[in-house]
């Protein structure tokens, strides 16, 4: 899996170790939800729902915007997603663009062998 | 002397890794089994650099490829994409031979500056590309367009690597 993500992982899956974040996340799978929504569902304090969301949007998996007063809470798995796609593009472009080195470099070493002018490092 | 016991030593095809350090930074990274004064050369010699920068697979051609190699030298690379054409330009802002190369892209006021090490251990050569872009949103722009641009093609791109791999005899 690409490198960069690691962090973003360890920071999934804490978020997810909550019961609580767990529905949070399976009710925003249905529609988007205000924290007011959200806390009334699961009984909760509005100051106890924020601290949830905070930890689910610190994790990448929740979005949140503030509309007038309300602020509004979405799913954000697809941007992780598009995120993840996009770094995996761009790696292999790369990649493939290495390959070719590689072949230039072999090209290179095999020139100075048969040159006899090898130098020993 | 020797050449034919090396030359059975298939080099293995090293990982290359990208990794997004911050909002405004890339980070691309890939081993080569080569001294890094060849690795080097790949990078700033025109002739050598146009052979791998861009692979058959990416349906891309490179028209043309001028690069002056040195502290305030330019370079331009000018590419073919179907009926369209593109160019990249920009200076070099730092040459140290066998160890470091730093460049601005100048083909928007949105460009990144780039810069690459080369470190040899054992005969081997660790490269790191180092993107620096002015904003979030111009890193974001660049490689959503590199992997559009690159993206049509790239479901053929295992395949023809296989095939490429397979008529040249590559490992």
């Amino acid at each position: 899996m690409v490198q960069y993500s690691r962090t973003r992982f360890d920071a999934s899956f804490a978020a997810l170790s909550d019961v609580t974040r767990r529905g949070v996340l399976e009710q925003l799978g249905r529609a988007d939800a205000s924290i007011t929504d959200l806390a009334e569902k699961f009984d909760m304090t509005l100051t106890g729902m924020k601290k949830h969301v905070g930890v689910l949007e610190q994790a990448g998996l929740v979005t949140t915007e503030k509309v007038g007063r309300v602020r509004t809470c979405k799913l954000g798995l697809r941007r992780l997603e598009e995120e993840a796609a996009w770094i995996e593009r761009y790696r292999q472009l790369w990649d493939a663009r290495f390959d070719e080195l590689d072949r230039v470099v072999e090209e290179l070493k095999r020139k100075e062998k048969v040159d006899g002018r090898k130098k020993r490092e | 002397m020797d050449a034919r016991r090396e030359s059975e030593v298939a080099p293995m095809k090293n990982r290359t890794t990208v990794e997004r350090k911050s909002e405004r930074e890339l980070v691309v990274t890939r081993t080569f089994n080569g001294p890094a004064r060849l690795v080097f050369e790949a990078w700033t010699k025109p002739e050598l650099f146009r052979q791998w920068w861009v692979p058959k697979s990416m349906g891309m051609s490179l028209l043309s490829c001028e690069m002056d190699v040195r502290v305030g030298g330019r370079y331009r690379l000018e590419f073919a994409h179907g009926d369209s054409q593109s160019a990249f330009f920009g200076t070099y802002k730092e040459v140290t031979p066998h160890s470091r190369l730093v460049w601005t892209n100048e083909e928007s006021d949105e460009g990144s500056v780039t810069t690459v090490t080369f470190a040899e251990k054992g005969g081997k050569t660790l490269l790191v590309m180092h993107e620096l872009y002015p904003s979030k949103e111009a890193l974001d722009a660049a490689g959503t367009g590199a992997a559009d641009a690159m993206g049509e093609t790239f479901e053929q791109l295992d395949e023809l690597l296989v095939t490429l791999g397979a008529s040249v005899g590559r490992p």
